[in-house]
């Protein structure tokens, strides 16, 4: 099986969908003759032509409307959001429109748009480019939402999303471009709605999603130095959440940490945790571990970025907390 | 009006009775006081007094039944009056359960032993100087465990009460269920080993037999002890000479035969006078040292086993004792201790000599700190302090002691002082 980055595996994927479905077409800042800002729509232009790979000005809320506009009529537009830092000036075409259409119209228009690009904390952007905005997303009704983690995922994923008749939030991170893992050259999707178990474990379960699934992993390697067996579940569709997975794997071990790399209030981790709390409680041997970013703006300093954000070692620290294996 | 009539706590500890007979049935005119029924408690049988007035319209919970503190057992009103909502209505509530729940919530009982204390007979034994302690500090403390761990102690009939938590704050977590081992013997009747081909005629057959609530009690509050109080252990000899003649001496001039007993119960008390340690309560953040020294006597019943306290011994005479500890057992010999009569002792004696055994531990019962064990009187070949050989009746007693409450040297002067007070009891009047 070839060994492929992930920007290589979302460029697949966008390649395979535009040949499979000529209604496919890619829009937003710099895709076309710069070849996407992190590469990922590299070829595409000169492949498929202006009229399908559509450089855009800087004006997130009109293009994304436009995208809204031409999915409604029947195109399959995936946008690109430079970052997702970005996207909050089109937040309103997403909530109020990509969303609500299929709605208002009583089925009459389909809003088939996927929008796509980095969201969550990078490196070195200070406060108001070093976001995760997951659950600003997950929280509407009418939208899906997916964060891959590997380039399986990421093009399985974004063929189904591609494929898929509602707006899809899909959700990348610009640290991550260069991971590299295994994709088959033969076709297939991922369906939405199913979490992936990426490890299996008895003691305790961590619980994410995205860039964080890295550390989740190395936790589970820490951990089982010391004996811990630790089962990794990678959640990648967020809407809709596989609950029953979540679910299965705490009834399980009874313990489980949930891992998010966005603020603790309302977020997507919250909302597991909350899940966990409730629809888990008689098989939780201890109270939910939440590992979040700290809740404040990103600093600038980069020993402190990295410091707000989780860590393994808090992982470790909170699976060998929720244990009681402290010190 | 029609008012329902509630189960009431009719002991400190009780949580659920059965009702084993009604005085009255329906149609009667009942006044406040008269006797409803006749309710089994954990501890003895009880007459339950009405503290209302009206006819008795309908009986809710029959004979046999049982029905837990709060529940609703008959309904008084007036005479003809549609009661008809109120029977839907006690009878749609669960019934109780007939084996106690691991955990059951506890809202119901605290307004109801309210009542239950004007409801309750009065006490015929004398009131003690202070209030006697109730039950032991840390059976209304909300236990904290994992709600897996409430989950595996209730489908393992686990009384989480028992199981020390390894967690944060004493939290009961899984592996602390798990490796609870049980402190008595299961349930279920002893199977008798082998084919019943025993050429004796063996008695023995199998069976299963329901716990009473008595044994129910006592298993529970001994594990707690057990389980929950660091218990450690004192033993010495006794030469019981200059007893047995003192009590000689006392019995040629007392107008009854004094037992044994009351001999050591106010030795006990002198000795705890001297450390007060000994007559003391855990209350987990602070010890309550007792003004009265309130001794229980362990006494064995059919049943199971009851503690008639004698109150104050420490200011009564080995005479007064013993007249008080001779009505106290006959009442538990009958069943009918009153909850004041047996409950917060402050220091227990148990005495298994008349067994022929020669020494033993005895579990602490709490609130109070420490337990008497005392042996039969033996005759025992005993180095003099001329190095002669001597036959001595010699009795063995072992104190048990809560650690939280009580250090062993503490314990150790404490008998000390006991041993000499019962070898010389001159030295009672020192």
């Amino acid at each position: 099986m070839a060994i492929i980055a992930m920007r290589e595996a979302l460029r697949q994927a966008l390649d395979e969908e535009m040949t499979r479905d000529e209604n496919v077409l890619l829009m937003g800042e710099e895709v076309a003759q710069y070849n996407g800002a992190y590469k990922v729509s590299k070829g595409l232009w000169e492949k498929y032509g202006d009229k399908r790979v559509i450089d855009t000005p800087i004006t997130e809320l009109g293009f994304t409307g436009v995208a809204v506009g031409a999915a409604s009529v029947g195109l399959r537009p995936v946008v690109e959001w430079m970052t997702f830092q970005f996207g909050l000036l089109a937040i309103d075409q997403i909530i109020n429109n990509a969303a609500k259409l299929r709605h208002m119209s009583g089925g009459q228009l389909k809003v088939p748009m996927v929008v796509r690009g980095p969201n969550g904390p990078a490196e070195f952007l200070s406060s108001q480019h070093s976001q995760s905005f997951a659950s600003y997303f997950m929280h509407i009704p009418g939208i899906k939402v997916v964060a891959p983690s590997t380039p399986y995922d990421a093009k399985g994923l974004l063929k189904t999303a591609i494929r898929d008749d509602n707006p899809v939030i899909f959700l990348e991170a610009e640290m991550y471009y260069g991971w590299t893992g295994e994709v088959p050259e033969e076709e297939y999707t991922i369906p939405f709605g199913k979490a992936a178990i990426r490890r299996e474990g008895e003691h305790v379960t961590l619980v994410s999603f995205s860039k964080p699934m890295k550390m989740l992993e190395e936790a589970a390697e820490e951990l089982a130095k010391e004996g811990i067996s630790a089962e990794v579940i990678d959640i990648r569709s967020i809407r809709p959440l596989d609950e029953e997975t979540i679910f299965g794997s705490v009834r399980k071990t009874n313990h489980v940490v949930v891992v998010d790399e966005a603020w603790p209030q309302a977020s997507v981790g919250s909302h597991i945790s909350g899940l966990i709390s409730a629809k888990c409680f008689d098989d939780l041997d201890a109270p939910v571990e939440f590992v979040s970013s700290e809740d404040v703006p990103m600093p600038y300093n980069h020993t402190l970025e990295l410091e707000v954000q989780p860590t393994v070692a808090k992982i470790v620290a909170a699976a060998k907390k929720t244990l009681y294996r402290e010190g | 009006m029609a008012e329902n009539v509630l189960m009431i706590a009719l002991s400190p500890t009780m949580e659920e009775g059965t009702i084993l007979n009604w005085s009255a049935k329906e149609g009667d005119t009942i006044s406040t006081g008269d006797v409803l029924c006749e309710v089994e408690t954990d501890k003895a049988s009880m007459e339950y007094e009405s503290a209302q007035e009206g006819t008795l319209l309908k009986i809710i919970k029959g004979e046999g039944s049982p029905a837990r503190v709060g529940d609703v057992i008959a309904i008084i009103g007036e005479e003809g009056e549609d009661v008809s909502d109120l029977v839907a209505e006690a009878e749609a509530a669960p019934a109780a359960a007939p084996e106690p729940k691991a955990e059951e919530p506890k809202k119901e009982t605290a307004p109801a032993s309210e009542a239950a204390k004007e409801a309750a007979p009065k006490p015929a034994a004398p009131k003690a100087s202070t209030p006697a302690p109730s039950v032991s500090p840390s059976s209304d403390d909300r236990i904290k465990a994992s709600p897996l761990a409430r989950k595996i102690a209730a489908s393992r009939g686990i009384n989480l009460g028992m199981v020390k938590g390894t967690g944060p704050a004493g939290r009961i977590v899984k592996e602390d269920v798990e490796n609870f081992k049980a402190p008595l013997a299961p349930v279920e009747g002893v199977a008798v080993g082998g084919s019943s081909g025993n050429s004796f005629g063996s008695p023995l057959v199998d069976e299963t037999v329901p716990v009473s609530r008595m044994r129910q009690t006592i298993a529970k509050r001994l594990a707690e002890s057990k389980f929950g109080a660091p218990h450690f252990y004192l033993t010495l000899s006794v030469a019981m000479d200059g007893m047995v003649d003192f009590r000689k001496k006392a019995n040629a001039r007392a107008k009854e035969k004094l037992g044994l007993n009351p001999f050591f119960m106010k030795f006990a008390a002198e000795a705890i006078k001297r450390h007060r340690e000994l007559n003391s309560s855990w209350l987990g953040d602070s010890i309550q040292f007792h003004g009265s020294i309130d001794i229980g006597l362990a006494v064995a019943l059919p049943t199971g086993l009851i503690t008639p306290v004698v109150r104050d011994c420490g200011n009564k005479g080995i005479a007064q004792i013993d007249a008080e500890l001779k009505v106290l057992i006959d009442k538990a010999k009958n069943g009918g201790l009153a909850p004041d009569e047996y409950n917060g002792a402050t220091f227990t004696i148990s005495n298994l000599g008349s067994f022929g055994i020669e020494e033993f531990t005895a579990i602490i019962n709490p609130p109070g700190s420490a337990i008497l064990a005392l042996g039969a009187t033996v005759k025992t070949p005993v180095v003099n302090d001329n190095d002669e050989l001597e036959i001595k009746n010699i009795m063995k007693m072992t104190l048990s002691c809560d650690h939280r409450t009580i250090d062993g040297a503490i314990g150790a002067a404490f008998m000390s002082d006991m041993k000499k007070m019962m070898e010389d009891p001159f030295q009672l009047l020192m």
